[in-house]
């Protein structure tokens, strides 16, 4: 069978771990903080938007301090800004929540393509830094453990986000106030607020991936990197069923299928990349079709909270 | 976003209702939409007491203010129109000293973009040709929006729409003027059908419509990928174009929409029908029973409920057809000729649905303020063509709207935040 030999060829290449977890991890620093801000009834479609701030101020921040380091920071700084726009006009001016997200996700692609093109920042790929023994694990060892510092931070963003929703007081606000803002406000929660904050985690966390992306994964910046991917992190989200766990597993799976329709063809084979790329999102909407209990969105997302309304 | 909360009713009501809102008395019951619809024109001397939740007497009559309503009017729409002016200025002077900061010349920059979108010889008509799709595809998310449903996949529609279009006019072996009918019909259809899968698991499997219709955005373009590289689809025969090209049959002249010629500026008679069609849905909301209905749904899906709006129907249909109306868009894209030459292409809407989303919301679903807002930021569009010779990147335009659109949505909400905070003192003065 041809196309069993195919999956067979794939499935034992390294390249394909390695190609499929640059995208998956990638994918996963703006799904992790897109899923704090979705359990708070935000569907934040600025998240491209903060992406692609970040990835242009770590490539920006690389060229003029050389700096890993501040590079990394820069570009949360600017994720962060990004995120505060989306945070104060959505749940502080009560302006509709996709006519920000949409405009920003214009302007910064706006912003970073003028301003490149003046600035145009030169990088390259950072150097990565083996663990030993670990990455010594056949097929996946390479592609998990002989990495630039970068992509083990996703190692600690990850449990981090779980811990700070589900084990902080914070985080029980933050969940209620995507449940239920009514009940919440009257029970003393800052509704908007715990919103606000949990845009601002996004943006946290897609500094971090915006920053991967151009210093880990591509090595410079264009300003198509981001390309729509910041889309596919929010649709891992809805993926997973709004659990943690299963937004990784989308990542992983998405992002084996981004790498699949690039190292497919390398190998030999022909595909279809069309069919397969729509068909993780399919499988999405199927799954919240059938499984309509169980794959349930936080019931007030995207419904803005204003007092006294309602 | 729910249509009920958008700032906009309540913000064009501070207009009227400005002098008296300190004496609305305001019940905090959470199980009505809007208590202004409870004591609206109620004044102090008509006043019958009224039990409060919990079954006491909750207000007091207050004795009559002097009215001031018309000078307040005045103030009020002073007011509107300074904060306007001051936030579009200040997106434009943020705009012009990003270029100067980079060494441009904002004067240049400007001048560009006015002779790209107005001041060149044709180029009002070439904006008149992208301004058609877009508001096409505003027109029929300021619908779905009345309805309180959340399209946000307009691009995937656009596109499905302008592929069925595409699939009639090129591989159907039929000709002749009505042909390019059958395009349109097929475009709507194409559309419609994409906006019904939502529609049905809205309806059917209570599915968000915002989440499906945003996925669908992907898997229509991956479709249409799909049909561009099979020729028993929508790829064209190998000979007349390149090797590797994924494109359609160009469409035959006769399936064209006509282009008409004034003053110099040539743009597709498709422009009038969006206009009669922005003329129908405004006058189709704002005065018809339908429309109303749908403004029940949109503002309180329980009262509409025991009023008797089946929120199945008028909100399906309002979902379908606002899908309609982007397919609509995509088949005059293809037809009208701004766009891919009457060829489908990969990447062929170019984020027109995105952008028609964003001009039915900045024009806070009014049809008539969606035409102005969608020919201006046509001109954007078209004007970004002539930055090449400032030596300017084209993507500047991109940075003008967004920053024109966060200055459009700022004014309303800062009366809509005050006229909240105004009722809810209102009350708690009281309690």
């Amino acid at each position: 069978m041809d196309v069993l030999s195919a999956i067979g060829d794939v499935l034992t290449s390294d390249a394909t771990y390695i190609n499929a977890l640059t995208f998956a991890v990638f994918l996963a620093f703006g799904a992790s903080g897109e899923w704090v801000a979705e359990r708070s009834g935000t569907l934040n479609i600025s998240v491209e938007a903060m992406l692609l701030g970040g990835a242009f101020a770590a490539a920006v921040g690389m060229d003029k301090t050389g700096n890993e380091l501040a590079a990394v920071l820069i570009a949360v700084v600017a994720a962060v800004a990004v995120s505060a726009v989306q945070a104060n006009m959505s749940h502080r001016l009560a302006a509709n929540q996709f006519v920000v997200g949409l405009t920003l996700n214009i302007l910064v692609l706006g912003l970073a393509s003028f301003l490149a093109s003046e600035l145009s920042p030169t990088t390259s790929k950072a150097s990565s830094q083996r663990i030993p023994l670990l990455a010594d694990i056949p097929l996946i060892g390479a592609a998990l453990f002989d990495r630039t510092w970068m992509f083990y931070l996703i190692y600690a963003v990850v449990p981090i986000c779980w811990w700070i929703v589900f084990r902080t007081r914070w985080g029980l606000e933050l969940r209620a106030a995507g449940e239920n803002p009514q009940s919440s406000d009257v029970s003393g929660i800052d509704v908007n607020r715990r919103r606000r904050q949990g845009i601002y985690v996004v943006g946290i966390t897609s500094g971090l991936g915006g920053a991967y992306l151009v210093l880990g994964a591509v090595g410079q910046f264009e300003d198509s990197i981001v390309g729509g991917r910041g889309f596919i992190a929010l649709i891992a989200v809805i993926f997973g069923g709004w659990t943690l766990r299963g937004t990784i597993a989308g990542c992983v799976l998405f992002g084996a299928v981004l790498s699949f329709r690039l190292s497919l063809p390398a190998l030999g084979y022909q595909l279809n990349g069309d069919l397969l790329t729509s068909l993780p999102f399919v499988v999405t909407i199927v799954a919240m079709s059938l499984f309509a209990t169980r794959v349930r969105p936080p019931a007030a997302l995207a419904q803005p909270f204003i007092r006294g309304l309602k | 976003m729910r249509a009920g909360h958008e700032p906009e009713a309540a913000a064009s009501e501070t207009v009227g209702r400005a002098g008296t809102s300190s004496r609305e008395p305001v019940r905090r019951d959470h199980d009505h939409g809007h208590h202004h619809d409870h004591h609206h024109g109620a004044s102090a001397d008509q006043f019958v007491p009224e039990l409060g939740t919990d079954g006491t007497l909750t207000e007091e009559p207050h004795a009559p203010r002097p009215d001031r309503t018309t000078r307040d009017r005045a103030t009020a729409v002073g007011e509107m129109v300074g904060l306007y002016t001051a936030c579009i200025a200040a997106a434009l002077v943020l705009s012009a000293l990003l270029v100067e900061a980079t060494g441009g010349s904002s004067t240049e920059v400007f001048s560009a973009l006015l002779d790209g979108s107005l001041r060149g010889p044709g180029r009002i008509g070439d904006t008149i040709g992208v301004a058609v799709p877009l508001l096409l595809v505003a027109l029929g998310t300021i619908i779905s929006n009345r309805a309180g449903l959340v399209n946000i996949g307009q691009e995937g529609q656009l596109y499905l729409g302008a592929a069925f279009g595409a699939y009639v006019g090129t591989r159907l072996d039929i000709a002749g003027p009505h042909v390019l009918l059958l395009v349109l019909v097929a475009s709507v259809l194409g559309g419609a059908l994409w906006a019904g899968i939502a529609t049905v698991l809205r309806y059917r499997r209570n599915v968000p419509e915002v989440l499906t219709t945003l996925l669908l955005v992907t898997i229509a373009a991956q479709l249409v990928g799909y049909g561009l590289k099979n020729q028993w689809l929508l790829l064209a025969p190998a000979e007349g174009r390149s090797n590797r090209q994924q494109i359609s049959e160009q469409l035959d002249p006769s399936t064209r929409i006509g282009r008409v010629t004034w003053f110099g500026n040539e743009f597709p008679t498709s422009a009038f029908v969006a206009v009669v069609l922005a003329i129908v849905v405004a006058v189709a909301m704002t005065r018809t029973i339908w429309g109303l209905r749908l403004r029940l749904l949109g503002h309180n899906p329980r009262t509409a409920q025991r009023a008797g709006v089946a929120a199945s129907r008028y909100g399906g249909g309002a979902l379908l057809i606002s899908g309609g109306f982007a397919g609509l868009a995509g088949g005059m894209m293809l037809a009208g000729g701004d766009f891919g030459n009457y060829t489908l292409v990969p990447g062929f809407p170019a984020t027109i649905g995105w952008t028609g989303l964003l001009v039915a919301l900045v024009s806070r679903q009014r049809a008539s303020v969606a035409i102005l807002i969608a020919v201006v930021f046509a001109a954007l569009r078209t004007g970004s063509g002539f930055l090449a010779s400032t030596g300017v990147e084209r993507r500047i335009t991109n940075v003008v709207q967004g920053l024109l659109v966060l200055a459009l949505l700022i004014p309303p909400a800062l009366l809509f935040l005050r006229q909240r905070r105004r009722a809810l003192n209102s009350g708690r003065d009281r309690t």
